[in-house]
């Protein structure tokens, strides 16, 4: 029986390699604030992971930082000021023709009370992101 | 002139073994989380205070304490009812005068239709934790999905998300539009 040659095994697997490191997205940012993202049934997924922004909000994983509810954006503890600045950031980082398309998820702590958000929005509708995408996760059926 | 020491071919056989552990590593450190979420869009800010005088039987109120309770329309409310109740109030079946305006109109695709002129208001407090008001939202969103469902597989025989038209969608959308209003925030009662 003839021997099957395996020598270009190597080469598909690191096809294989390739395509995977190229098709994923590693998170950049490591979480500083501690997300349970609320479950909803009427989500839609994201279309463009490049086009999205994230603001996330939650209590500092450090207890030395509170227990209240703070503002993470990119690496860093942020107040409500800083979001206009955050956003601007974020559109002058995209393409001129995507501008318009950017998306700010904002991920926030089941617990976290409405009142941190409420002023996110308001800055956000200062700055211009009006679409905003509320993260919550999957549940698989309606739960009475 | 050749080189009499022959160089001694690699063997490669083993290259395959760490090109695996190499993706087996890759497929264990990713996470291919999808993210989700509910989509809204935020309306441009009012420059000045005057706002838009609504008919009182056109609003559908929605109140949310710090209590995480619910006030739909004066009347305690329920997260389990407030889908139907969004429901029969947008669509006004028996066009109860106390229930919202509908005009008529003519749609692309459709033909003419009772538009609603219904607007879900949506109020809660600065207390409020944000697992209710995404469960609310939620609710809320579902019955728009419905009616939009309903008013798809009636006209042109698909749940309006499996519309490949994307004019047929938008048909869908001005006869059903997603109306819900937030309110400016209030601090009603006491956040801490």
């Amino acid at each position: 029986m003839p021997k099957i040659s395996t020598a270009s095994l190597p080469d598909i697997v690191f096809i294989l390699l390739c395509f995977f490191m190229v098709s994923t997205t590693m998170r950049e940012t490591t979480l500083i604030v501690k997300i349970r993202l609320p479950n909803a049934t009427e989500v839609q997924k994201l279309e463009r992971k490049s086009l999205v922004s994230f603001i996330y909000i939650g209590q500092p994983i450090k207890g030395t930082y509170g227990t209240e509810s703070r503002i993470q954006l990119n690496d860093q503890f942020a107040t409500v000021d800083d979001i206009q600045a955050f956003v601007a950031t974020e559109r002058e980082a995209r393409d001129e023709a995507d501008r318009r398309l950017i998306t700010t998820s904002i991920k926030a702590d089941r617990d976290t009370r409405m009142g941190i958000i409420s002023d996110i929005k308001q800055e956000l509708r200062k700055a211009g992101a009006f679409k905003i995408n509320y993260s919550s996760r999957k549940a698989s059926s309606h739960k009475k | 002139m050749r080189n009499k020491r022959e160089v001694p071919e690699i063997n490669a056989g083993s290259m395959a073994d760490i090109a695996f552990l190499l993706l087996i590593f890759f497929l264990v450190t990713v996470t291919m989380d999808v993210d989700t979420g509910i989509t809204r869009k935020l309306p441009p800010p009012v420059l000045d205070e005057q706002s838009i005088d609504f008919n009182q039987r056109n609003i559908f109120e929605v109140l949310v304490n710090s209590a995480n309770m619910l006030m739909v329309e004066g009347k305690e409310g329920n997260l389990a009812t407030l889908k139907q109740e969004t429901k029969t109030f947008f669509l006004n079946p028996n066009n109860d005068p106390n229930l919202p305006e509908k005009k008529l109109e003519r749609v692309e695709l459709i033909g003419d239709v009772y538009i609603s002129k219904g607007v879900i208001s949506l109020k809660n407090d600065r207390g409020t934790s944000y697992e209710m008001y995404i469960k609310v939202q939620n609710e809320l969103t579902r019955a728009f999905q419905e009616m939009r469902d309903e008013l798809s597989t009636e006209k042109f025989g698909t749940k309006y998300d499996k519309l490949v038209d994307p004019k047929k969608q938008e048909a869908v959308q001005s006869v059903i539009p997603l109306a819900i209003s937030e309110a400016e925030p209030e601090d009603i009662g006491k956040t801490k």
